[in-house]
């Protein structure tokens, strides 16, 4: 279970989170959507101790997310990054197998390339793609691998940050489902932050809507379209009136 | 704030600024430090550092020496010839090269070189999220990124600056007995017999200080580049004149340390 009760955290007067509460069950695939700037990648940051926040409490199954021993912490997660965020240094199997060659994970290079190889076909890449380098790929292919070294370890958690953007709808589609399929079939716990709305309708068990750094709505996606919360349904549809203000 | 007062608190800002950078950097240096001896280590990264660093580094402080040395033996010589003092020139390149020219021409082009290209590298890394991404897979960016490149910076300029004496030296025989008519043998003798070990020495060591602040210039800046293009472009261009500032600002603290006791 993660916990994240009454986080705050500016950046100078920016003041990005103003009491932050949110609760995301074990198993559950929860997706966060707001506009841009709200303040949901510093959200995931601040589960991760990418950021600290300035005040509240974050828990993971009770465990303060700042303290105890970081690896163990992380090597409870995977991440799949907005832009990949891949090694340009590294060949694609070396990316996806990178917990796997250093740390407590660590194992022999032959099976720590037949994991990736194996990881890539699971996310619809051929094996021949392992020894390419990520500039050589396509956006939706450097998804793909930034999904399968999300799950090359086999979290119990895994972040989405963005997983569609810049992506065309059928590459779009071809991501969600590959999450949906991925998160239920190893039962972990998801959390995905998004203003794509069929990514949301794909993805998630429930939703939970940031306005002005705090959770303005949230409730399970067979109610994001009947909902009446003004602020949602602005959103969702994607009105240019209404109590979001266009110009943030 | 009465107008009178503006300068003053330009000045009090900036000066706060200069102390807290100096701060983050000696901060960074010293968290650097105290990870080279902890484990884990990453002996591929620092093998690469080694080849991206010291070996690549090689023609730009061969070229730089071979011109330096020829151009301080023809200079010497035109200077000598004032007072009749001509046949100085192969002592005297011999000294300027291995204790000031070859460490500090060689930290120099390798601050253009190296620690623009880490700044560069770690700026773009921190823009693309790939430090965080380093970080959520268990693998702390200093250990991984700094550590490696400030052991081979530290460890390849002591050797380039010992290539690029020999060089130097070189040039400085190549010009000396084509075009002002010394004798090879004699020029290589005198070289050799003025030449004392601490004046090797010390020009090694202002090499592996002079490598070790070029890695954490690289380094500090990547790691706090700002966003964009912009803000890598601005890393880059610091990176590169702070860690030549500092060079010579070392490379006087050592003359005096070394040579005025």
């Amino acid at each position: 279970m993660i916990r994240l009760e009454n986080v705050h955290k500016a950046f100078g007067s920016k003041r990005v989170l103003q009491g932050l509460t949110l609760d995301v069950a074990r198993g559950e695939s929860c997706v966060i959507i707001g506009g841009s700037g709200t303040g949901k990648s510093v959200c995931l940051k601040c589960v991760l101790g990418l950021v600290t926040p300035d005040s509240g409490a974050i828990t993971v199954d009770g465990q303060d997310v700042q303290s105890g021993d970081r690896d163990a912490f992380l090597a409870r997660f995977g991440m799949l990054f907005q832009g990949g965020a891949l090694f340009d240094s590294l060949p694609v199997w070396q990316n996806v197998a990178f917990r796997l060659q250093r740390g407590p994970q660590k194992r022999p290079k032959a099976q720590a390339r037949e994991i990736a190889i194996e990881k890539l076909r699971r996310v619809g890449l051929k094996p021949d793609v392992a020894d390419l380098f990520p500039s050589e790929l396509s956006g939706g292919m450097q998804k793909r691998v930034g999904l399968a070294r999300a799950i090359a370890a086999d979290p119990e958690i895994i972040f989405f940050d963005e997983p569609t953007t810049g992506l065309d709808p059928i590459m779009s589609g071809v991501i969600n489902d590959l999450i949906r399929e991925i998160v239920t079939e190893m039962g972990a716990t998801a959390l995905t932050i998004t203003h794509d709305m069929r990514s949301v309708h794909a993805i998630a068990d429930k939703v939970a809507m940031l306005h002005e750094g705090v959770i303005r709505w949230h409730g399970p996606v067979t109610q994001i379209d009947i909902a009446d919360d003004p602020y949602l349904r602005q959103f969702v549809t994607g009105a240019a009136d209404g109590p979001i203000e266009a110009v943030r | 704030m009465s107008p009178l007062l503006f300068p003053l608190a330009t000045i009090g800002r900036s000066t706060l600024g200069m102390l807290r950078v100096i701060g983050q950097v000696t901060l960074y240096a010293g968290q650097a430090v105290s990870h080279i001896l902890r484990p884990p280590f990453y002996p591929r990264e620092l093998l690469w550092q080694l080849l991206q660093i010291g070996w690549l580094s090689l023609p730009v402080v061969g070229l730089t020496a071979l011109f330096t040395g020829g151009a301080l033996a023809l200079q010497i010589f035109a200077g000598g010839s004032r007072f009749n003092a001509e046949a100085v020139v192969p002592q005297i390149v011999a000294i300027g090269i291995v204790r000031e020219l070859g460490p500090v021409l060689g930290g120099l082009m390798v601050a253009g070189r190296v620690a623009a290209a880490i700044a560069a590298e770690l700026g773009t890394m921190k823009v693309t999220e790939q430090i965080d991404a380093l970080v959520t897979l268990s693998t702390n960016p200093l250990k991984y990124l700094t550590v490696p490149r400030i052991l081979a910076a530290t460890i390849s300029l002591p050797v380039l600056v010992a290539v690029g004496d020999a060089i130097g030296i070189f040039g400085g025989y190549l010009v000396s007995t084509t075009r002002l008519g010394f004798n090879e043998a004699a020029y290589l003798r005198n070289t050799v017999d003025f030449l004392e070990l601490w004046d090797v020495t010390s020009g090694l060591i202002k090499g592996a200080v002079f490598g070790f602040i070029v890695a954490l210039m690289g380094c500090y800046h990547g790691m706090n580049s700002g966003r964009g293009a912009q803000g890598v472009g601005r890393a880059t261009t610091n990176a590169v004149v702070s860690s030549s500032i500092m060079i010579l600002a070392a490379n006087y603290l050592l003359t005096e340390l070394f040579f005025t006791a």
